[in-house]
């Protein structure tokens, strides 16, 4: 029964995909020569002008451009054209710095608050203001105060990807049960120990999530910061080529930044599940 | 008309007259259109700068040159001087210059045709000439590029011509102290209208549309300003200008966002090359000569590395010198054109740079000087955008015109450098020009900017 409806779906997205490209094919269609031009002055014009092509690239376009891509995903031109296997881990790399500094930063944090009712309260004003700040919105204050720009790049997925992780673990470690807690107590668990056997454990799925959370963001976050400060990674890939007018590797980066987003989410769904009790 | 003269030419006049020599005074000198020409070869020119300068040595007289080169011949006088003076040696002891302090440097730029100097110095060589690695790297914009040049990731960068005086003076930034050694490029600008305004050819019926601009401190913006005033439309209230990255204004064009833009060179013919505008007059109509973009750096790096600072200067003045000439233009259009540079199509950069254009009305056109390049940093240039600095309000108060333009336009060093390299520099830092038909004095700025009915009332 369950292969049955997986086979079913699975059709059914295949039949979505090929009238959406259907659609897309028709829609974009050359209309043929326009209004007559003398063939000097066509000579200078771009396809768009003389033969009515249409400013969105058809699929085809699209397909053609993306294999040219993925046969040569690392050639390095100098240091303003990189192939898009490069440009993707610049990417990765920096996101994988920025979360990584604010999973340090924010479990321990989000764990002492959670434990903390007086700190909780306490900081929570703080991180209420801070949190909804859009990434962009930090980004000239980094490059004003830091001075590097790489460095900003990675500090705004920092400062962006830390708040759900905070969130997530204050809330995780403040509702571990009450029970569990007056157990370890009423066996003389040590503090450290309790920490560590009983809330990390109970508290782990939701830390998970949190991380889960953080990390669409910062993938989010990098191809903004990345399409401002220029230089390397995806998101100078996708201004470079809007610079240059080109539809057709602007719909390619967007492509691969939602395959890439998916498999960093995956990759902690997996730890989630792994992490996950049943009560 | 070859900068150095060849000093075993009897008919040349090494000493008096201009500075040049190809004139007969400074004055005419100074009228005639001052074109930066490299010679055909670099080694050939630095050897007739010193060639020059041990003829001069040996005859303080030009009669007694004159008269030596036509008893005994050209060839002849060479041979005989090379002889008992080592030309060859003191030619490479000259083109070494200093040793530069910092050989790895990095240069922003902005990818437009503007920065060709500065981006074809790269791959065609010129940086390494002058003995510098040089990585020129592509910027998201104005004001990025400010910011990371006043960071120090880059050691100098591509600017906009008032972006340098701007951010001297700390408009819109911290007052940081930069100078301009040299000018990028002269003219390369254009009005760009979208294709349904074709029969709006008449600034006067211009009221209330929308218009892009790249920046605020720009000369798109001042000679946008100028322009629309001039037929009697105040830029503040009449229309509206926004300031647009240029790859959007294209988009914009296209989705009836804005109905026109002036914009840097290739996206102007972009717009054009799309089907989405139309030309509707090249920026040198209003001022023929104005300068556009300059190639700036702060006062701490000029400070802190002379050496590599000239002989960067020398690498951007030899490639605009390079640039300067027709012939080469199709050849750099294919140089800077990769996506690694300015990437776009060829077909647009060169119809920019030979000038042999669309105009999108289905006529080709044929202008020469469309865009132009020529690096001498004219303080009168500086003056002229602090007048209309204070014409618009950007800045308020007093101005000592004279002194900015001097602090920021670094006129001394750049005729020094190029005195070095066998162009000729003009006499005088200052001239005269002439914007839709009013002449500017650089010396009555004040009076300048009060001889304007429109302006913002400060």
């Amino acid at each position: 029964m369950t292969s049955s409806l997986r086979l079913r779906a699975g059709l059914v997205s295949i039949a979505l995909l090929a009238a959406f490209l259907g659609i897309w094919h028709l829609a974009t269609r050359s209309t043929g020569p326009v209004a007559t031009m003398s063939p000097e002055y066509a000579k200078l014009m771009g396809l768009t002008a003389t033969q009515g092509k249409s400013a969105m690239p058809g699929p085809l376009d699209v397909g053609a451009k993306l294999w040219e891509h993925l046969r040569r995903p690392f050639y390095d031109n100098g240091p303003n054209d990189k192939g898009l296997g490069i440009q993707l881990g610049y990417s990765i790399a920096r996101v994988g710095t920025g979360y990584l500094l604010a999973v340090l930063v924010a479990i321990p944090l989000g764990f002492l608050i959670g434990m903390s009712p007086l700190l909780s309260k306490a900081l929570d004003p703080f991180i209420q203001v801070l949190k909804p700040i859009s990434p962009l919105a930090w980004m000239p204050l980094a490059l004003y105060t830091i001075k590097d720009s790489s460095i900003s790049a990675i500090f705004v997925i920092f400062i962006c990807s830390i708040w759900p992780m905070l969130l997530n673990t204050v809330f995780g470690v403040a509702s571990v049960r009450k029970e569990w807690i007056n157990v370890a107590r009423t066996l003389e668990v040590g503090t450290i120990r309790r920490a560590f056997t009983v809330i990390l454990p109970a508290a782990a799925p939701t830390i998970l999530t949190g991380m889960r959370i953080s990390i669409g963001i910062a993938w989010l976050v990098i191809v903004a910061a990345e399409m401002l400060v220029g230089g390397t990674g995806i998101g100078y890939f996708v201004w470079n080529e809007w610079n240059n007018l080109s539809i057709t590797n602007v719909i390619i980066a967007i492509l691969l930044i939602g395959i890439v987003g998916m498999l960093l989410d995956q990759i902690l769904a997996r730890f989630t599940r792994m992490v996950t009790f049943p009560e | 008309m070859s900068m150095f003269d060849d000093p075993f030419d009897a008919d040349r006049n090494l000493g008096a007259g201009c500075v040049c020599g190809q004139h007969r005074s400074a004055r005419e000198h100074e009228q005639a259109a001052l074109r930066c020409e490299p010679v055909e070869s670099e080694e050939k020119r630095y050897e007739g700068v010193i060639a020059s300068a041990v003829m001069r040595a040996m005859f303080p007289q030009d009669v007694a040159r004159r008269a030596f080169l036509k008893s005994v011949g050209a060839s002849t006088a060479l041979a005989a001087l090379s002889q008992f003076f080592p030309l060859q040696t003191a030619t490479e002891v000259f083109a070494q210059a200093g040793v530069p302090e910092k050989k790895d440097l990095k240069v922003g730029f902005i990818p437009i045709t503007c920065a060709t100097p500065i981006i074809m110095a790269a791959p065609m060589g010129f940086y390494a000439k002058h003995g510098l690695n040089v990585e020129v790297v592509k910027t998201a914009g104005w004001a990025v590029i400010r910011d990371k040049t006043i960071n120090k990731e880059y050691d100098a960068a591509h600017m906009l011509a008032p972006m340098p005086i701007a951010i001297s003076l700390g408009l819109g930034a911290n007052a940081i102290p930069f100078a301009v050694p040299a000018i990028e490029n002269i003219n390369g600008q254009g009005i760009v209208l979208a294709a349904k305004h074709k029969d709006k050819r008449d600034p006067k019926d211009w009221k209330g549309l929308k218009f892009a601009i790249p920046f605020d401190y720009s000369m798109h913006n001042y000679l946008l300003r100028y322009y629309l005033a001039e037929h009697g439309l105040d830029p503040d209230t009449d229309v509206q200008l926004r300031s647009v990255p240029p790859p959007e204004m294209v988009a914009n064009l296209r989705a009836d966002n804005i109905d026109g833009f002036l914009a840097p060179d290739n996206i102007c013919q972009r717009a054009i090359y799309d089907g989405v505008g139309f030309m509707h007059l090249l920026s040198k109509e209003i001022w023929d000569g104005h300068p556009c973009c300059s190639f700036a750096a702060s006062r701490e790096f000029i400070t802190s590395a002379p050496n590599s600072f000239a002989a960067l200067t020398r690498a951007i003045v030899d490639a605009t010198a390079y640039a300067s000439k027709a012939e080469n233009r199709k050849q750099i259009a294919e140089a800077i054109a990769p996506a690694n540079y300015i990437n776009a199509p060829v077909t647009v950069l060169e119809q920019v740079l030979t000038g042999t254009y669309a105009d999108g009305l289905g006529g080709v056109k044929t202008d020469a000087k469309r865009v132009d390049f020529d690096p001498f940093p004219w303080q009168s240039f500086a003056v002229w955008m602090l007048t209309q600095m204070k014409r618009w309000g950007q800045i308020k108060g007093d101005v000592d015109y004279k002194a900015v333009a001097e602090q920021v336009y670094l006129a001394t060093d750049t005729k020094k450098l190029m005195a070095e390299m066998g162009l000729t520099p003009p006499a005088s830092a200052y001239k005269s020009f002439a914007v839709m038909g009013k002449t500017f004095d650089p010396a009555k700025p004040e009076d300048y900017v009060a001889s304007f009915k429109i302006r913002k009332s400060s």
